[in-house]
C-alpha cells in the first residue's frame, strides 16, 4: 500500500480536492460579498415610503411604487404570454413530435434563442414594434420579455415530459384513452412540479432583465397604467438611479436591487421546493 | 378442457424497422383460459402481446403483417379504432404504472372514458374492481391517498383493478410479477386465478414455475417463432421439441 504508485495517487487526490474546494469557496465568497453589499446598502433605504411613493425628481425623497408596479405588470403579462407558448411547444416536442426530425431542428434553434444576449431581443422588438409605432410602450417591453420566457419554459417542459416514464403513457393508452387525455391527465400531472419550476425560473430570469427593456418599455418618472406608453420598471430605474450624482437616487437604486434579489431568491427557493417534492413523489 | 379461440393469430410477422421480430406466428388464445408465453429474452413474447392491443402503433417504425382476429374484430385493420380495441383488450405492464392521482381516481379514470355515471355508481364500480383485484381490504380506508403511496405489489394489483374496471374481454399481462417480491407475486397469481373465470388472459413470464402454476396453455417461443404450444401440463411434463425441453429444464435462456 505504500508503493510509489499509491503515494502518487494519494498526492494527486489531495491536490485535486484542494483545488475544487478552493474554487467552490471562491464562488461562495463572491456570492456572499454581493449579498452583503446589497443588504448593507439596500436595507438603509428600505422604509414604508418605498412602497407608497413614486420615484422622486433629483434631490428629493421618494419611493419605488411606480417601478415596482411596472415590473409586476410587465413581468406578469410577459409570463402569461410566453409560458403557455413554451409549454405547448415543449409538449409538441416531447409528446407528439418525439420521432419527428422537426423536433431536433426546433430544439437546436431554441438552444440558440436560450443563449441569445437579451439586448439582441430588445433591439429586435425595438425594430419591429417601437420603430414602427414611433413610441416606446409597455407592450413592447412585455413582448421582449415574453420572447425570453419561451425558450426557458420550452426547454424545461420538454425535459420534464421526457422524464415521465413511457410506460405511464402506454398504460393510459392501453385503457383506450385518447392521446390528448393521456397528456393532460397523466403526463402533465406526473410532470407538474417540473413544469411549474420551469415557469418560475423563467420569471426569475426576466425579472432582472434590463437590456431588453431599455429599448422597449423605456422608463417613466410617473405613475402610469397605460400599456401604450412608456412604463417604469425596477431594473431600468436602478440603471438610471445608480449612475446618477444624487444621493437619494443612489440609495433608492440599492433598495430596488435588494428587492429584485429577494424576489428572485424567493422564486428560486419556491422552484427548488417544488422540484424536490417532484423527486419524492 | 374444451374451449373456443378468443383470439386467433395467423402468419403474424412483425418488424422493428428492418429487424424481423416475429417470423410467421400462428397461435390461438382460448376463451376464459390463461395462456402463458414463455421463452428466452428477445424471442418475441412481449412483441406478440403488444400486437394484440395494437400498442406498437404508437411507434412509427414498428409494423405488423398477417391476421389477428378477435371475435368480429380484425385487430390489425387500421379501420378498427385502436381505442375501441383497447377498451376490449386491457394490459398490465412489467413495472407497476399507477397514474399520479388518488387510488380512487386511478380506477375511475378508465370508467369515465366510456361511461357517464353518477358518482355513487362510479364508487360502486371502483369498489367492485378493487375487490376483484383483491386489493379492497388493504385500501378501502384510504381511497384518496396517492396511488404512488402503495407498495409495489399493491400498485400492480391497482393496475389490474384499473384494467378490469372498464370490463375488457381480454387481459394482457407483460411479466406482471418480475418487479415484485414472492408474497406480492403469490397475491397477483391468486388474482389471476380468480379472474380467468371471466376473462381471457395472456401472460408473458420468465418464471417457469409461474407459467406452470397459473396457466392452462403454454406457448414456447424462440427467435420469433412459436416452437411448441399445448396444454401447460403437457408442455412441462412431456415437451416434444428438444429446444422446449432444454429451456424449461434451464439449460439455456
Amino acid at each position: 500500500m505504500n508503493t510509489p504508485l499509491y503515494r502518487r495517487r494519494r498526492l494527486t487526490n489531495v491536490v485535486v480536492t484542494s483545488l475544487s474546494v478552493a474554487a467552490a469557496a471562491f464562488g461562495l465568497l463572491m456570492l456572499a460579498l454581493v449579498l452583503w453589499t446589497l443588504i448593507s446598502k439596500g436595507v438603509v433605504g428600505l422604509r414604508p415610503s418605498v412602497f407608497t411613493e413614486m420615484t422622486p425628481p433629483p434631490g428629493r425623497a421618494g419611493g419605488l411604487l411606480n417601478p415596482i408596479l411596472g415590473s409586476l405588470v410587465i413581468t406578469g403579462l410577459a409570463t402569461a404570454i410566453g409560458a403557455p407558448l413554451g409549454v405547448l411547444a415543449g409538449t409538441y416536442m416531447a409528446e407528439y413530435g418525439r420521432h419527428n426530425p422537426l423536433t431536433t431542428v426546433i430544439r437546436f434553434i431554441n438552444d440558440v434563442l436560450l443563449s441569445a444576449p437579451s439586448i439582441v431581443i430588445g433591439l429586435f422588438v425595438y425594430e419591429i414594434l417601437v420603430a414602427n409605432q414611433r413610441h416606446f410602450s409597455a407592450w413592447a417591453g412585455v413582448f421582449a420579455l415574453a420572447i425570453l420566457v419561451i425558450p426557458v419554459v420550452l426547454r424545461t417542459t420538454e425535459d420534464m415530459l421526457l422524464l415521465v416514464p413511457n410506460e405511464l403513457r402506454e398504460a393510459g393508452v392501453a385503457l383506450g384513452a385518447p392521446r390528448w387525455l393521456v397528456i393532460r391527465s397523466i403526463a402533465y400531472k406526473a410532470a407538474f412540479s417540473g413544469l411549474m419550476t420551469g415557469v418560475l425560473l423563467a420569471v426569475a430570469r426576466i425579472s432582472g432583465e434590463t437590456a431588453p427593456l431599455l429599448f422597449t418599455a423605456l422608463n417613466n418618472q410617473f405613475w402610469s397604467t397605460n400599456m401604450n406608453a412608456p412604463m417604469a420598471t425596477l431594473p431600468v430605474t436602478i440603471f438610471q438611479f445608480a449612475g446618477s450624482p444624487y444621493a437619494q437616487w443612489r440609495e433608492l437604486a440599492w433598495t430596488g436591487a435588494l428587492l429584485i434579489t429577494l424576489a428572485v431568491l424567493a422564486l428560486n427557493v419556491l422552484a427548488r421546493t417544488l422540484s424536490s417534492r417532484q423527486r419524492k413523489s | 378442457m374444451t374451449a373456443t379461440a378468443k383470439i386467433s393469430v395467423e402468419k403474424l410477422r412483425f418488424f422493428y424497422g428492418h429487424t424481423e421480430a416475429l417470423k410467421g406466428v400462428s397461435l390461438a388464445f382460448e376463451e376464459k383460459c390463461v395462456t402463458a408465453l414463455i421463452g428466452p429474452s428477445g424471442c418475441g413474447k412481449s412483441t406478440l402481446l403488444r400486437v394484440l392491443n395494437r400498442m406498437y402503433s404508437l411507434y412509427p417504425d414498428q409494423r405488423a403483417e398477417g391476421t389477428v382476429r378477435m371475435g368480429d374484430y380484425d385487430v390489425l385493420d387500421p379501420a378498427l379504432d385502436a381505442q375501441v380495441l383497447r377498451s376490449k383488450v386491457g394490459m398490465v405492464f412489467q413495472r407497476p404504472t399507477p397514474f399520479p392521482m388518488s387510488i380512487y381516481d386511478n380506477i375511475a379514470f378508465g370508467i369515465k372514458l366510456y361511461e357517464k355515471l353518477a358518482k355513487s355508481e362510479i364508487s360502486d364500480r371502483v369498489e367492485n374492481a378493487l375487490r376483484r383485484a383483491a386489493l379492497w381490504n388493504e385500501v378501502s380506508g384510504k381511497l384518496n391517498a396517492s396511488g404512488l403511496s402503495l407498495s409495489g405489489g399493491q400498485q400492480q394489483r391497482l393496475c389490474i383493478a384499473r384494467t378490469i374496471a372498464v370490463n375488457p374481454e381480454v387481459i394482457l399481462l407483460d411479466e406482471p410479477c418480475s418487479a415484485l417480491d414472492p408474497i406480492s407475486t403469490s397475491k397477483v397469481e391468486e388474482t389471476i386465478d380468480e379472474l380467468k373465470s371471466q376473462y381471457t388472459i395472456v401472460i408473458v413470464t420468465h418464471n417457469m414455475q409461474q407459467a406452470a402454476r397459473v396457466s392452462d396453455f403454454t406457448a414456447f417461443m424462440y427467435l420469433g417463432e412459436v416452437i411448441e404450444y399445448g396444454a401447460t401440463d403437457d408442455i412441462f411434463t412431456s415437451p416434444k421439441d428438444k429446444r422446449t425441453r432444454d429451456y424449461i429444464t434451464g439449460r439455456f435462456g
